[in-house]
């Protein structure tokens, strides 16, 4: 049971925040780039493919060695969370995140709109919640 | 949120509070100090307006993360919204949807109860202030960010003698919900 890392993207498909909750996630920044503006295209292509009215696009990736949830918000910004195929409540989990990103990112009167994230409160508060879903997660 | 007065709608969630006179009295010197630097009142609206614009297009987010609502179906389910979840949730009043215009594109919001104005005499020589003019362009801003474009004026005001503050908005385009890929045409 894990969670490898997260990644924020803006309306525009720009990777604005990303961080690694495990060392074996590590991704190199460009390659984090690029899996960010090609998830954004993908997410969007996919739901005007879907033969299915309403479809709102990709939200799970399974893979044999991790998931890739997605949770777009109403406002266009997708959360994703890389995380081990065992992993459960992971929507619940990025509702959360969209929580802390309201809370400490929006609110937070220096931060630009659409820019890269560099806001500690939210490092540290993401920190503290993934922590407390792995505590729970075994216990 | 705003703490005192009446409890708002049932499904507000709960946040952190603080004093409602606090509140009050810091957009009461908001506005006075607008009107000292600008010293024209229609400059003065439309800061304020312009200030609302800009903490509506962030507090959206809070609204959608912590409200946990679904995509609104229609202009008129939205105005239910705002008027009946949004507010409640950041102002602790709630307004009521009414007068419609016939094309469903134009409602007004009405409150009869405006934390912003609690302790506020208009001066005669302020006639022209619109005092919660920030709440307009919250409305603005916030609905911008859910791809609604809106126009918000006030058009009923209790500070100016009316029985209520009505807020006409008017819905002037609905972009399409899907982001932000149009076909080339």
């Amino acid at each position: 049971m894990a969670v490898y890392s997260l990644y924020v993207i803006n309306k525009s498909g720009g990777l604005i925040y990303n961080r690694d909750f495990a060392e074996a996630a590590r991704v190199d920044t460009n390659d984090s780039l690029r899996l960010a503006s090609i998830w954004h295209s993908l997410h969007a292509i996919a739901s005007q493919l879907s033969p299915v009215p309403g479809c709102t696009g990709i939200e799970l990736l399974e893979a044999d060695t991790f998931n890739l949830h997605c949770f777009q918000t109403l406002t266009g910004t997708k959360f994703l969370l890389v995380v081990d195929p065992h992993a459960s409540f992971i929507p619940a989990l990025l509702l959360r995140i969209y929580e802390l990103y309201s809370d400490f990112v929006m609110k937070n009167p220096f931060y630009e709109t659409e820019q890269v994230i560099k806001c500690e409160l939210f490092d540290e508060a993401v920190e503290a919640l993934v922590r407390r879903y792995l505590q729970q997660a075994q216990a | 949120m705003l703490r005192g007065g009446p409890p708002g709608a049932r499904n507000a969630p709960s946040l952190e509070q603080i004093n409602a006179e606090v509140f009050t009295l810091t957009y009461g010197s908001i506005v006075r100090q607008l009107i000292s630097d600008f010293e024209d009142i229609e400059e003065v609206n439309k800061q304020l307006e312009q200030m609302g614009y800009n903490m509506g297009i962030r507090l959206v987010d809070e609204f959608l993360a912590k409200a946990k609502i679904t995509r609104c179906s229609s202009f008129k389910d939205t105005a239910e919204v705002v008027a009946k979840q949004a507010l409640p949730m950041f102002l602790n009043v709630s307004a009521n949807v009414a007068n419609w215009s016939p094309d469903q594109t134009e409602c007004s919001l009405i409150l009869t109860d405006n934390p912003l104005a609690d302790f506020v005499e208009l001066p005669e020589e302020h006639r022209d202030l619109k005092y919660c003019n920030v709440l307009a362009g919250v409305v603005r801003g916030a609905l911008e960010m859910v791809n609604m474009e809106v126009e918000c004026r006030w058009v009923g005001d209790m500070l100016k003698g009316d029985d209520c503050y009505e807020l006409r908005v008017k819905l002037k385009e609905h972009r399409d919900e899907k982001f932000p890929y149009k076909d080339d045409d």
